[in-house]
Protein backbone atom coordinates (compact mmCIF):
# COMPACT_ATOMS: atom_id res chain seq x y z
CA UNK A 1 0.00 0.00 0.00
CA UNK A 2 2.60 2.62 1.42
CA UNK A 3 5.03 1.11 -1.26
CA UNK A 4 2.46 1.40 -4.24
CA UNK A 5 2.19 5.09 -3.63
CA UNK A 6 5.65 5.93 -2.76
CA UNK A 7 6.51 4.17 -6.17
CA UNK A 8 3.99 6.46 -7.86
CA UNK A 9 4.94 9.12 -6.34
CA UNK A 10 8.85 8.75 -7.70
CA UNK A 11 7.69 8.53 -11.16
CA UNK A 12 5.69 10.99 -11.05
CA UNK A 13 8.46 13.23 -9.84
CA UNK A 14 10.69 11.97 -12.36
CA UNK A 15 8.22 13.25 -15.12
CA UNK A 16 7.99 16.80 -13.24
CA UNK A 17 11.52 18.09 -14.36
CA UNK A 18 11.14 17.26 -17.90
CA UNK A 19 7.20 18.67 -17.97
CA UNK A 20 8.44 21.61 -16.15
CA UNK A 21 11.49 22.45 -18.39
CA UNK A 22 8.56 21.76 -21.39
CA UNK A 23 6.28 24.66 -19.73
CA UNK A 24 8.74 27.45 -19.12
CA UNK A 25 9.78 26.84 -22.88
CA UNK A 26 6.21 26.98 -23.63
CA UNK A 27 6.26 30.08 -21.27
CA UNK A 28 8.52 31.68 -23.24
CA UNK A 29 7.58 30.72 -26.76
CA UNK A 30 3.98 32.47 -26.10
CA UNK A 31 5.62 35.63 -24.62
CA UNK A 32 7.56 35.74 -27.39
CA UNK A 33 4.98 35.34 -30.09
CA UNK A 34 2.68 37.80 -28.21
CA UNK A 35 5.72 40.34 -28.50
CA UNK A 36 5.85 39.89 -32.36
CA UNK A 37 2.47 39.48 -33.17
CA UNK A 38 1.61 43.88 -33.57
CA UNK A 39 3.59 43.53 -36.68
CA UNK A 40 1.03 41.33 -37.88
CA UNK A 41 -1.46 42.50 -36.67
CA UNK A 42 -4.03 45.73 -37.99
CA UNK A 43 -4.66 48.29 -36.18
CA UNK A 44 -7.82 47.60 -34.66
CA UNK A 45 -6.76 43.71 -33.62
CA UNK A 46 -3.90 45.59 -31.53
CA UNK A 47 -6.66 47.85 -29.59
CA UNK A 48 -8.56 44.14 -29.15
CA UNK A 49 -5.44 42.93 -28.16
CA UNK A 50 -4.67 45.76 -25.31
CA UNK A 51 -7.86 45.53 -23.88
CA UNK A 52 -7.40 41.71 -23.44
CA UNK A 53 -4.26 42.20 -22.06
CA UNK A 54 -6.29 45.22 -19.51
CA UNK A 55 -9.17 43.07 -18.40
CA UNK A 56 -6.43 39.78 -18.23
CA UNK A 57 -4.67 41.94 -15.97
CA UNK A 58 -7.61 43.12 -13.25
CA UNK A 59 -9.25 40.10 -13.65
CA UNK A 60 -5.59 38.66 -12.38
CA UNK A 61 -5.26 41.29 -9.57
CA UNK A 62 -9.09 40.30 -8.43
CA UNK A 63 -8.15 36.97 -8.65
CA UNK A 64 -6.03 36.97 -5.81
CA UNK A 65 -8.50 38.07 -3.40
CA UNK A 66 -11.51 36.78 -5.06
CA UNK A 67 -10.72 33.55 -6.57
CA UNK A 68 -8.12 32.43 -4.05
CA UNK A 69 -9.36 33.97 -1.44
CA UNK A 70 -12.87 33.56 -2.31
CA UNK A 71 -13.53 36.86 -0.62
CA UNK A 72 -15.84 38.26 -3.79
CA UNK A 73 -15.37 41.87 -3.97
CA UNK A 74 -17.75 43.46 -6.44
CA UNK A 75 -16.35 47.19 -5.80
CA UNK A 76 -12.80 46.90 -7.71
CA UNK A 77 -13.64 49.36 -9.28
CA UNK A 78 -13.12 52.01 -6.44
CA UNK A 79 -9.47 50.65 -6.87
CA UNK A 80 -9.26 51.18 -10.84
CA UNK A 81 -10.43 54.82 -9.81
CA UNK A 82 -8.35 55.97 -7.18
CA UNK A 83 -5.22 54.61 -9.00
CA UNK A 84 -6.10 56.45 -12.18
CA UNK A 85 -7.62 59.66 -10.76
CA UNK A 86 -4.60 59.76 -8.16
CA UNK A 87 -2.30 59.42 -11.36
CA UNK A 88 -3.80 61.71 -13.43
CA UNK A 89 -3.90 64.55 -10.66
CA UNK A 90 -0.51 63.90 -10.14
CA UNK A 91 0.59 64.33 -13.73
CA UNK A 92 -1.99 67.24 -14.47
CA UNK A 93 -1.25 69.38 -11.15
CA UNK A 94 2.32 68.32 -10.30
CA UNK A 95 3.74 67.26 -13.61
CA UNK A 96 4.68 63.34 -12.40
CA UNK A 97 4.73 60.71 -14.53
CA UNK A 98 2.13 58.27 -14.55
CA UNK A 99 5.46 56.16 -14.72
CA UNK A 100 6.04 57.06 -10.87
CA UNK A 101 2.38 58.23 -10.14
CA UNK A 102 0.93 54.83 -10.71
CA UNK A 103 3.00 53.16 -8.02
CA UNK A 104 1.74 56.31 -6.03
CA UNK A 105 -2.17 55.44 -7.23
CA UNK A 106 -1.38 51.74 -6.37
CA UNK A 107 -0.74 52.93 -2.96
CA UNK A 108 -3.55 54.78 -2.20
CA UNK A 109 -5.97 51.81 -3.72
CA UNK A 110 -4.17 49.82 -1.33
CA UNK A 111 -4.87 52.07 1.71
CA UNK A 112 -8.28 52.01 0.51
CA UNK A 113 -8.27 48.19 0.21
CA UNK A 114 -6.62 48.01 3.92
CA UNK A 115 -9.48 49.90 5.09
CA UNK A 116 -11.68 47.88 3.50
CA UNK A 117 -10.53 44.80 4.74
CA UNK A 118 -9.41 45.75 8.56
CA UNK A 119 -13.81 46.78 8.25
CA UNK A 120 -14.41 43.72 6.94
CA UNK A 121 -12.45 41.60 8.61
CA UNK A 122 -12.16 43.04 11.58
CA UNK A 123 -15.78 42.16 11.96
CA UNK A 124 -16.23 38.99 10.48
CA UNK A 125 -17.86 40.49 6.94
CA UNK A 126 -17.87 37.26 4.75
CA UNK A 127 -19.58 36.07 1.57
CA UNK A 128 -22.67 38.39 0.51
CA UNK A 129 -21.89 41.18 3.17
CA UNK A 130 -18.58 41.50 1.86
CA UNK A 131 -20.06 41.72 -1.81
CA UNK A 132 -22.60 44.63 0.06
CA UNK A 133 -19.42 46.38 1.52
CA UNK A 134 -17.38 46.61 -1.27
CA UNK A 135 -19.74 47.73 -3.65
CA UNK A 136 -20.87 50.53 -0.98
CA UNK A 137 -17.68 51.70 -0.86
CA UNK A 138 -17.25 52.25 -4.80
CA UNK A 139 -20.52 53.99 -4.54
CA UNK A 140 -19.17 56.27 -1.62
CA UNK A 141 -15.98 56.83 -4.13
CA UNK A 142 -18.20 57.45 -7.28
CA UNK A 143 -20.58 59.57 -5.40
CA UNK A 144 -17.68 61.86 -3.64
CA UNK A 145 -15.94 62.20 -6.67
CA UNK A 146 -19.15 63.20 -9.27
CA UNK A 147 -19.82 66.12 -6.30
CA UNK A 148 -16.29 67.04 -6.10
CA UNK A 149 -15.50 70.26 -8.70
CA UNK A 150 -11.45 69.62 -7.44
CA UNK A 151 -11.65 66.81 -8.84
CA UNK A 152 -13.08 67.42 -11.74
CA UNK A 153 -16.97 66.51 -10.59
CA UNK A 154 -19.12 64.97 -13.50
CA UNK A 155 -17.39 66.12 -16.07
CA UNK A 156 -14.42 63.90 -15.27
CA UNK A 157 -10.72 64.88 -15.85
CA UNK A 158 -9.51 65.26 -19.33
CA UNK A 159 -5.97 64.32 -20.50
CA UNK A 160 -4.48 66.27 -22.91
CA UNK A 161 -2.33 64.60 -25.71
CA UNK A 162 1.16 64.62 -26.02
CA UNK A 163 1.71 60.99 -27.06
CA UNK A 164 4.58 60.92 -24.94
CA UNK A 165 5.97 57.97 -23.60
CA UNK A 166 7.35 59.42 -20.32
CA UNK A 167 3.14 60.83 -19.73
CA UNK A 168 2.48 56.66 -20.62
CA UNK A 169 0.82 58.28 -23.83
CA UNK A 170 1.94 56.78 -27.25
CA UNK A 171 0.87 57.88 -30.63
CA UNK A 172 0.86 54.16 -32.35
CA UNK A 173 -1.36 52.10 -30.00
CA UNK A 174 1.72 49.38 -30.17
CA UNK A 175 3.61 51.22 -27.20
CA UNK A 176 -0.09 50.55 -25.09
CA UNK A 177 0.05 46.76 -26.47
CA UNK A 178 3.76 46.88 -24.98
CA UNK A 179 2.64 47.98 -21.62
CA UNK A 180 -0.60 46.19 -21.23
CA UNK A 181 1.47 42.83 -22.12
CA UNK A 182 4.07 43.61 -19.37
CA UNK A 183 1.20 44.18 -16.87
CA UNK A 184 -0.50 41.07 -17.43
CA UNK A 185 2.23 39.14 -17.66
CA UNK A 186 3.66 40.82 -14.84
CA UNK A 187 0.07 39.66 -12.87
CA UNK A 188 0.33 36.42 -13.82
CA UNK A 189 3.36 35.75 -12.44
CA UNK A 190 2.40 37.41 -9.29
CA UNK A 191 -0.97 35.50 -8.97
CA UNK A 192 1.91 32.20 -9.74
CA UNK A 193 4.18 33.32 -7.08
CA UNK A 194 1.17 34.23 -4.61
CA UNK A 195 -0.53 30.38 -5.65
CA UNK A 196 2.52 28.11 -5.49
CA UNK A 197 3.98 30.11 -1.80
CA UNK A 198 2.62 29.84 1.49
CA UNK A 199 0.24 32.94 0.63
CA UNK A 200 -1.60 30.80 -1.74
CA UNK A 201 -1.68 27.85 0.68
CA UNK A 202 -2.99 30.11 3.49
CA UNK A 203 -5.90 31.94 1.20
CA UNK A 204 -7.19 29.06 -0.03
CA UNK A 205 -7.51 27.29 3.54
CA UNK A 206 -9.25 30.54 4.34
CA UNK A 207 -11.74 30.03 1.50
CA UNK A 208 -12.44 26.51 2.56
CA UNK A 209 -12.54 26.62 6.10
CA UNK A 210 -11.42 29.76 7.97
CA UNK A 211 -12.40 27.94 11.29
CA UNK A 212 -10.11 24.64 10.74
CA UNK A 213 -7.66 27.01 8.88
CA UNK A 214 -7.21 29.28 12.18
CA UNK A 215 -6.91 26.18 14.04
CA UNK A 216 -3.99 25.38 12.06
CA UNK A 217 -2.03 28.25 12.98
CA UNK A 218 -3.24 30.85 10.19
CA UNK A 219 -3.65 34.02 11.16
CA UNK A 220 -7.05 34.94 8.93
CA UNK A 221 -7.06 38.28 8.99
CA UNK A 222 -4.00 39.03 8.56
CA UNK A 223 -3.85 36.59 5.44
CA UNK A 224 -6.93 38.23 4.37
CA UNK A 225 -6.15 41.83 4.48
CA UNK A 226 -2.91 40.92 2.87
CA UNK A 227 -4.98 39.51 -0.28
CA UNK A 228 -7.28 42.57 -0.18
CA UNK A 229 -3.95 45.13 0.35
CA UNK A 230 -2.17 43.39 -2.64
CA UNK A 231 -5.22 43.15 -4.95
CA UNK A 232 -5.76 46.93 -4.40
CA UNK A 233 -2.28 48.01 -5.33
CA UNK A 234 -2.13 45.91 -8.21
CA UNK A 235 -5.73 47.28 -9.45
CA UNK A 236 -4.40 50.83 -8.87
CA UNK A 237 -1.62 50.23 -11.04
CA UNK A 238 -4.00 49.23 -13.46
CA UNK A 239 -5.74 52.02 -13.23
CA UNK A 240 -2.93 54.50 -13.82
CA UNK A 241 -2.87 52.53 -17.42
CA UNK A 242 -6.66 52.44 -17.49
CA UNK A 243 -6.73 56.46 -17.47
CA UNK A 244 -3.59 57.19 -20.07
CA UNK A 245 -5.13 54.56 -22.35
CA UNK A 246 -8.92 55.94 -21.97
CA UNK A 247 -7.62 59.27 -21.41
CA UNK A 248 -10.40 60.66 -19.80
CA UNK A 249 -11.98 60.02 -16.20
CA UNK A 250 -16.01 60.37 -15.80
CA UNK A 251 -16.55 58.92 -12.06
CA UNK A 252 -19.51 57.06 -13.31
CA UNK A 253 -17.11 54.88 -15.80
CA UNK A 254 -14.10 54.40 -13.45
CA UNK A 255 -15.93 53.69 -9.90
CA UNK A 256 -19.04 52.31 -11.46
CA UNK A 257 -20.60 48.68 -11.13
CA UNK A 258 -20.39 47.89 -14.72
CA UNK A 259 -16.26 48.39 -14.47
CA UNK A 260 -16.94 46.08 -11.25
CA UNK A 261 -18.74 43.65 -12.96
CA UNK A 262 -16.10 44.03 -16.32
CA UNK A 263 -13.52 42.81 -13.86
CA UNK A 264 -15.55 39.78 -12.03
CA UNK A 265 -16.50 38.17 -15.46
CA UNK A 266 -13.53 37.28 -16.87
CA UNK A 267 -11.70 35.59 -13.80
CA UNK A 268 -15.02 33.66 -12.82
CA UNK A 269 -15.89 32.97 -16.06
CA UNK A 270 -12.01 31.37 -16.74
CA UNK A 271 -12.05 29.93 -13.77
CA UNK A 272 -11.32 31.70 -10.42
CA UNK A 273 -8.66 30.83 -8.19
CA UNK A 274 -6.30 29.34 -10.93
CA UNK A 275 -3.33 31.51 -12.86
CA UNK A 276 -5.16 30.59 -16.20
CA UNK A 277 -8.42 31.58 -15.21
CA UNK A 278 -8.47 35.50 -15.84
CA UNK A 279 -6.36 34.84 -18.77
CA UNK A 280 -9.26 32.38 -20.52
CA UNK A 281 -11.33 34.39 -19.39
CA UNK A 282 -10.19 38.02 -21.37
CA UNK A 283 -9.57 35.61 -24.40
CA UNK A 284 -13.48 34.54 -24.18
CA UNK A 285 -15.13 37.56 -23.24
CA UNK A 286 -13.47 39.47 -26.32
CA UNK A 287 -15.38 39.33 -28.56
CA UNK A 288 -18.74 40.13 -26.29
CA UNK A 289 -16.86 43.21 -24.94
CA UNK A 290 -15.97 44.59 -28.84
CA UNK A 291 -19.65 43.94 -29.47
CA UNK A 292 -20.45 45.86 -26.45
CA UNK A 293 -17.77 48.33 -27.64
CA UNK A 294 -18.56 49.02 -31.09
CA UNK A 295 -22.29 47.48 -32.02
CA UNK A 296 -24.21 47.81 -28.67
CA UNK A 297 -23.09 51.08 -27.56
CA UNK A 298 -23.31 53.07 -30.65
CA UNK A 299 -26.71 51.59 -31.97
CA UNK A 300 -28.55 52.98 -28.21
CA UNK A 301 -28.41 49.55 -26.44
CA UNK A 302 -25.65 50.93 -24.68
CA UNK A 303 -25.34 48.38 -21.17
CA UNK A 304 -26.82 45.85 -23.26
CA UNK A 305 -23.87 43.55 -22.74
CA UNK A 306 -24.15 43.49 -19.04
CA UNK A 307 -27.48 41.99 -19.63
CA UNK A 308 -25.23 39.49 -21.38
CA UNK A 309 -22.83 38.90 -18.61
CA UNK A 310 -25.72 38.62 -16.32
CA UNK A 311 -26.78 35.64 -18.06
CA UNK A 312 -23.69 34.02 -19.03
CA UNK A 313 -23.03 34.55 -15.10
CA UNK A 314 -25.83 32.26 -14.71
CA UNK A 315 -25.03 29.48 -17.22
CA UNK A 316 -21.58 29.42 -15.44
CA UNK A 317 -22.95 28.66 -11.50
CA UNK A 318 -25.09 26.31 -13.40
CA UNK A 319 -22.90 24.36 -15.74
CA UNK A 320 -19.21 25.41 -15.34
CA UNK A 321 -19.15 26.35 -11.47
CA UNK A 322 -15.42 26.54 -10.92
CA UNK A 323 -15.16 28.18 -14.50
CA UNK A 324 -13.41 27.33 -17.68
CA UNK A 325 -10.41 26.50 -16.79
CA UNK A 326 -10.52 23.57 -14.58
CA UNK A 327 -12.96 21.94 -16.65
CA UNK A 328 -10.82 22.12 -19.38
CA UNK A 329 -8.12 20.73 -17.85
CA UNK A 330 -10.35 17.95 -16.41
CA UNK A 331 -11.63 16.80 -19.83
CA UNK A 332 -8.22 17.38 -21.10
CA UNK A 333 -6.58 15.07 -18.58
CA UNK A 334 -9.73 12.35 -18.80
CA UNK A 335 -8.97 12.07 -22.75
CA UNK A 336 -5.42 12.40 -23.02
CA UNK A 337 -4.48 10.65 -19.97
CA UNK A 338 -1.73 11.40 -17.15
CA UNK B 1 4.13 3.82 34.38
CA UNK B 2 7.24 6.63 33.48
CA UNK B 3 6.94 10.28 35.30
CA UNK B 4 4.44 12.25 33.90
CA UNK B 5 6.98 15.25 33.35
CA UNK B 6 6.12 18.94 33.62
CA UNK B 7 3.03 20.79 33.74
CA UNK B 8 2.24 21.99 29.88
CA UNK B 9 -1.61 22.94 29.97
CA UNK B 10 -3.56 24.13 33.56
CA UNK B 11 -6.72 25.42 33.44
CA UNK B 12 -8.05 26.95 36.53
CA UNK B 13 -11.90 27.67 37.28
CA UNK B 14 -12.93 28.27 34.20
CA UNK B 15 -16.33 28.73 33.38
CA UNK B 16 -18.64 29.72 30.06
CA UNK B 17 -22.00 30.95 29.67
CA UNK B 18 -23.88 30.97 26.87
CA UNK B 19 -27.11 33.17 27.54
CA UNK B 20 -28.70 30.72 30.11
CA UNK B 21 -27.10 28.04 30.08
CA UNK B 22 -23.62 27.71 32.34
CA UNK B 23 -21.69 25.48 30.01
CA UNK B 24 -18.66 25.43 32.25
CA UNK B 25 -19.27 26.06 36.10
CA UNK B 26 -15.52 26.20 37.28
CA UNK B 27 -13.57 23.70 35.91
CA UNK B 28 -10.05 22.51 36.79
CA UNK B 29 -7.23 20.53 35.09
CA UNK B 30 -3.99 20.15 34.52
CA UNK B 31 -2.35 18.27 31.87
CA UNK B 32 1.36 16.83 32.25
CA UNK B 33 3.93 16.64 29.14
CA UNK B 34 4.16 12.64 29.11
CA UNK B 35 0.54 11.94 29.74
CA UNK B 36 -2.75 11.10 27.75
CA UNK B 37 -5.86 12.08 29.57
CA UNK B 38 -9.09 11.15 28.68
CA UNK B 39 -11.73 13.29 29.39
CA UNK B 40 -15.26 11.73 29.33
CA UNK B 41 -18.99 12.51 30.33
CA UNK B 42 -22.58 12.23 28.97
CA UNK B 43 -23.79 14.30 26.13
CA UNK B 44 -24.31 18.50 26.89
CA UNK B 45 -21.35 18.01 29.96
CA UNK B 46 -19.04 20.81 28.21
CA UNK B 47 -16.27 19.33 26.91
CA UNK B 48 -16.40 20.37 23.42
CA UNK B 49 -16.83 23.75 25.22
CA UNK B 50 -13.96 22.85 27.05
CA UNK B 51 -12.03 22.42 24.01
CA UNK B 52 -13.11 25.62 22.26
CA UNK B 53 -12.14 27.49 25.46
CA UNK B 54 -8.92 25.86 25.79
CA UNK B 55 -8.14 26.23 22.06
CA UNK B 56 -8.74 29.95 21.67
CA UNK B 57 -11.91 29.43 19.53
CA UNK B 58 -13.90 30.86 22.66
CA UNK B 59 -13.05 33.32 25.27
CA UNK B 60 -14.02 32.02 29.43
CA UNK B 61 -16.33 34.17 31.47
CA UNK B 62 -13.82 33.57 34.40
CA UNK B 63 -10.76 31.28 35.04
CA UNK B 64 -7.62 31.24 33.58
CA UNK B 65 -5.93 28.67 30.72
CA UNK B 66 -1.91 28.35 31.15
CA UNK B 67 -0.06 26.74 28.44
CA UNK B 68 3.79 25.91 28.89
CA UNK B 69 3.00 28.64 32.36
CA UNK B 70 2.19 31.19 29.94
CA UNK B 71 -1.64 32.46 30.29
CA UNK B 72 -3.40 32.38 26.69
CA UNK B 73 -6.80 32.91 27.96
CA UNK B 74 -8.38 35.39 25.05
CA UNK B 75 -5.62 34.72 22.78
CA UNK B 76 -6.86 34.01 18.77
CA UNK B 77 -7.01 30.27 17.86
CA UNK B 78 -3.96 30.92 15.56
CA UNK B 79 -1.86 31.86 18.43
CA UNK B 80 -2.21 29.15 20.40
CA UNK B 81 -1.44 26.47 17.66
CA UNK B 82 1.91 28.68 17.30
CA UNK B 83 2.29 28.02 21.02
CA UNK B 84 2.08 24.38 20.89
CA UNK B 85 -1.13 23.30 20.97
CA UNK B 86 -3.47 21.29 17.98
CA UNK B 87 -7.10 20.61 18.01
CA UNK B 88 -8.71 18.28 15.85
CA UNK B 89 -12.73 19.30 15.29
CA UNK B 90 -15.60 16.52 16.28
CA UNK B 91 -16.91 16.87 13.20
CA UNK B 92 -13.77 16.95 10.72
CA UNK B 93 -13.57 19.46 9.05
CA UNK B 94 -11.24 18.79 5.84
CA UNK B 95 -10.10 21.16 3.09
CA UNK B 96 -12.35 19.61 1.02
CA UNK B 97 -11.11 20.99 -2.11
CA UNK B 98 -7.81 20.46 -1.35
CA UNK B 99 -5.46 17.32 -1.77
CA UNK B 100 -4.77 15.12 1.29
CA UNK B 101 -1.12 16.59 0.74
CA UNK B 102 -2.46 19.97 0.37
CA UNK B 103 -4.43 19.83 3.39
CA UNK B 104 -1.56 19.00 5.07
CA UNK B 105 0.82 21.54 3.59
CA UNK B 106 -1.33 23.86 5.23
CA UNK B 107 -0.81 23.17 8.54
CA UNK B 108 3.04 22.55 7.87
CA UNK B 109 3.30 25.81 7.01
CA UNK B 110 2.62 27.05 10.78
CA UNK B 111 6.31 26.05 11.00
CA UNK B 112 8.35 26.32 7.77
CA UNK B 113 8.02 29.31 5.33
CA UNK B 114 8.60 27.74 2.46
CA UNK B 115 6.56 25.78 0.27
CA UNK B 116 8.82 22.93 -0.99
CA UNK B 117 9.88 22.24 2.80
CA UNK B 118 6.36 22.52 4.22
CA UNK B 119 5.74 19.76 1.34
CA UNK B 120 8.03 17.48 2.58
CA UNK B 121 7.33 17.87 5.96
CA UNK B 122 3.74 16.81 4.79
CA UNK B 123 4.60 14.01 2.95
CA UNK B 124 6.35 12.65 6.11
CA UNK B 125 3.69 13.33 8.83
CA UNK B 126 1.03 11.33 5.88
CA UNK B 127 3.37 8.21 5.91
CA UNK B 128 3.53 8.38 10.03
CA UNK B 129 -0.38 7.82 9.89
CA UNK B 130 -0.24 5.65 7.24
CA UNK B 131 -2.35 7.70 4.30
CA UNK B 132 0.93 8.02 2.19
CA UNK B 133 -1.19 6.02 -0.52
CA UNK B 134 -3.75 9.00 -0.78
CA UNK B 135 -1.84 12.20 -1.00
CA UNK B 136 -2.75 13.05 -3.93
CA UNK B 137 -6.55 12.47 -3.91
CA UNK B 138 -9.08 15.12 -3.02
CA UNK B 139 -9.93 15.44 0.82
CA UNK B 140 -13.25 14.85 -0.51
CA UNK B 141 -13.10 11.28 -1.68
CA UNK B 142 -11.99 9.80 1.99
CA UNK B 143 -13.79 7.49 3.86
CA UNK B 144 -14.31 8.72 7.31
CA UNK B 145 -11.92 6.78 9.02
CA UNK B 146 -9.26 8.37 6.25
CA UNK B 147 -10.86 11.67 7.12
CA UNK B 148 -10.00 11.29 10.94
CA UNK B 149 -6.56 10.25 10.02
CA UNK B 150 -6.13 13.35 7.64
CA UNK B 151 -7.59 15.46 10.68
CA UNK B 152 -5.33 14.20 13.03
CA UNK B 153 -2.07 14.62 10.62
CA UNK B 154 -3.25 17.77 9.64
CA UNK B 155 -2.81 18.77 13.88
CA UNK B 156 0.20 16.94 13.41
CA UNK B 157 2.02 18.84 11.23
CA UNK B 158 1.84 22.01 13.58
CA UNK B 159 4.14 19.95 15.35
CA UNK B 160 2.49 19.95 19.03
CA UNK B 161 3.47 19.76 22.14
CA UNK B 162 -0.31 19.17 23.19
CA UNK B 163 -2.76 17.53 21.11
CA UNK B 164 -6.63 17.74 21.77
CA UNK B 165 -8.44 14.91 20.29
CA UNK B 166 -12.16 15.72 20.15
CA UNK B 167 -14.00 12.42 19.54
CA UNK B 168 -11.76 11.08 16.93
CA UNK B 169 -12.68 7.25 17.34
CA UNK B 170 -16.45 8.08 16.37
CA UNK B 171 -17.79 6.63 13.71
CA UNK B 172 -15.44 3.90 13.59
CA UNK B 173 -15.31 0.34 12.91
CA UNK B 174 -14.02 -1.56 15.94
CA UNK B 175 -10.68 -2.69 13.66
CA UNK B 176 -10.45 1.31 12.66
CA UNK B 177 -10.76 2.42 16.48
CA UNK B 178 -7.66 -0.62 17.13
CA UNK B 179 -5.57 1.19 14.37
CA UNK B 180 -6.51 4.73 15.44
CA UNK B 181 -5.42 3.79 19.32
CA UNK B 182 -2.16 2.40 17.95
CA UNK B 183 -1.36 5.75 15.86
CA UNK B 184 -2.41 7.71 19.29
CA UNK B 185 0.04 5.56 21.23
CA UNK B 186 2.36 6.21 18.69
CA UNK B 187 1.57 9.90 18.44
CA UNK B 188 2.22 10.01 21.83
CA UNK B 189 5.82 8.18 22.06
CA UNK B 190 7.01 10.54 19.67
CA UNK B 191 6.33 13.10 22.68
CA UNK B 192 3.31 14.73 22.14
CA UNK B 193 1.11 15.21 25.45
CA UNK B 194 -2.93 14.19 24.69
CA UNK B 195 -5.55 14.73 26.37
CA UNK B 196 -8.65 13.29 24.36
CA UNK B 197 -12.54 13.46 24.47
CA UNK B 198 -14.20 10.09 24.11
CA UNK B 199 -16.75 8.39 24.48
CA UNK B 200 -15.66 5.06 23.01
CA UNK B 201 -14.61 3.42 26.67
CA UNK B 202 -12.58 0.84 25.13
CA UNK B 203 -10.23 3.39 23.84
CA UNK B 204 -10.16 5.84 26.40
CA UNK B 205 -9.63 2.89 28.98
CA UNK B 206 -7.02 1.63 26.73
CA UNK B 207 -5.03 4.39 25.80
CA UNK B 208 -5.58 7.02 29.21
CA UNK B 209 -2.82 7.32 31.86
CA UNK B 210 -5.89 9.61 33.44
CA UNK B 211 -9.44 10.06 33.40
CA UNK B 212 -11.44 13.54 34.08
CA UNK B 213 -15.11 12.68 34.18
CA UNK B 214 -17.26 16.38 33.15
CA UNK B 215 -20.87 16.62 33.96
CA UNK B 216 -22.87 19.69 34.15
CA UNK B 217 -19.60 21.59 33.70
CA UNK B 218 -17.73 20.38 36.18
CA UNK B 219 -15.26 17.55 37.06
CA UNK B 220 -16.91 15.04 39.26
CA UNK B 221 -14.32 12.52 39.33
CA UNK B 222 -10.52 11.92 38.39
CA UNK B 223 -8.10 8.70 38.21
CA UNK B 224 -7.09 6.16 36.85
CA UNK B 225 -9.37 4.19 34.47
CA UNK B 226 -9.98 1.66 36.33
CA UNK B 227 -10.98 3.53 39.76
CA UNK B 228 -13.41 5.66 37.40
CA UNK B 229 -14.87 2.73 35.51
CA UNK B 230 -16.14 2.09 39.14
CA UNK B 231 -17.01 5.15 40.98
CA UNK B 232 -20.76 5.86 41.14
CA UNK B 233 -20.83 9.21 40.57
CA UNK B 234 -19.74 8.70 37.37
CA UNK B 235 -22.34 5.84 36.66
CA UNK B 236 -24.67 7.89 38.04
CA UNK B 237 -23.88 10.49 35.96
CA UNK B 238 -24.11 8.41 32.24
CA UNK B 239 -26.53 5.95 33.47
CA UNK B 240 -28.49 7.57 36.27
CA UNK B 241 -28.91 7.04 40.12
CA UNK B 242 -30.57 3.86 39.52
CA UNK B 243 -27.57 1.92 37.94
CA UNK B 244 -25.12 2.54 40.45
CA UNK B 245 -24.20 -1.13 42.54
CA UNK B 246 -26.01 -1.77 45.91
CA UNK B 247 -22.48 -2.20 47.16
CA UNK B 248 -19.35 -0.37 46.01
CA UNK B 249 -17.12 -3.04 44.37
CA UNK B 250 -13.62 -3.40 46.12
CA UNK B 251 -11.68 -1.26 43.82
CA UNK B 252 -7.92 -1.79 42.40
CA UNK B 253 -6.84 1.17 44.69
Amino acid sequence: MTGGGDGAAATAAARTPIRGAGRWLGLAAALAGLALLPAVLSSYAVTVCILIFLYAYLGQAWNILGGYGGQLSAGHAAFVGVGGYTTTLLAVHWGLSPWGGMFVGGALAAVLGAIIGGLAFRFGLRGFYFVLLTVAFAEVCRIVVLNTDALGGALGLYITFTGDPWQLQFRDNRGYYYVALGLAAGATGVAALVERGRLGAYLVAVREDEQAAEALGVDTFRVKLAAIVLSAFLTGLGGAFYASYLFSLQPNAIFGIPLSVDIIIRPVVGGAGTVMGPLLGAVLLAPLAEAARTYFAQGGRAGLHLVVYGLLLIAVVLFLPRGAYPHLRAWRRSRGGR
Amino acid sequence: MSAAGAVLLEAVDVRKRFGGVQALAGVTLAVAAREIVGLIGPNGAGKTTLFHVLSGFAAPDGGEVRLEGRPTTGLPPHEICRRGLARTFQIVRPFRGLSVLENVRVAALVRVSRAAVATRRAREILARVELADRAEQPAAALTLGDRKRLELARALATEPRLLLLDEVMAGLTPVETDRMVALVRRIHADGVAILLIEHVMRAVMALSHRVLVLSQGQVIAEGPPAAIAGDPRVIAAYLGEAYVPEAPEPGPC
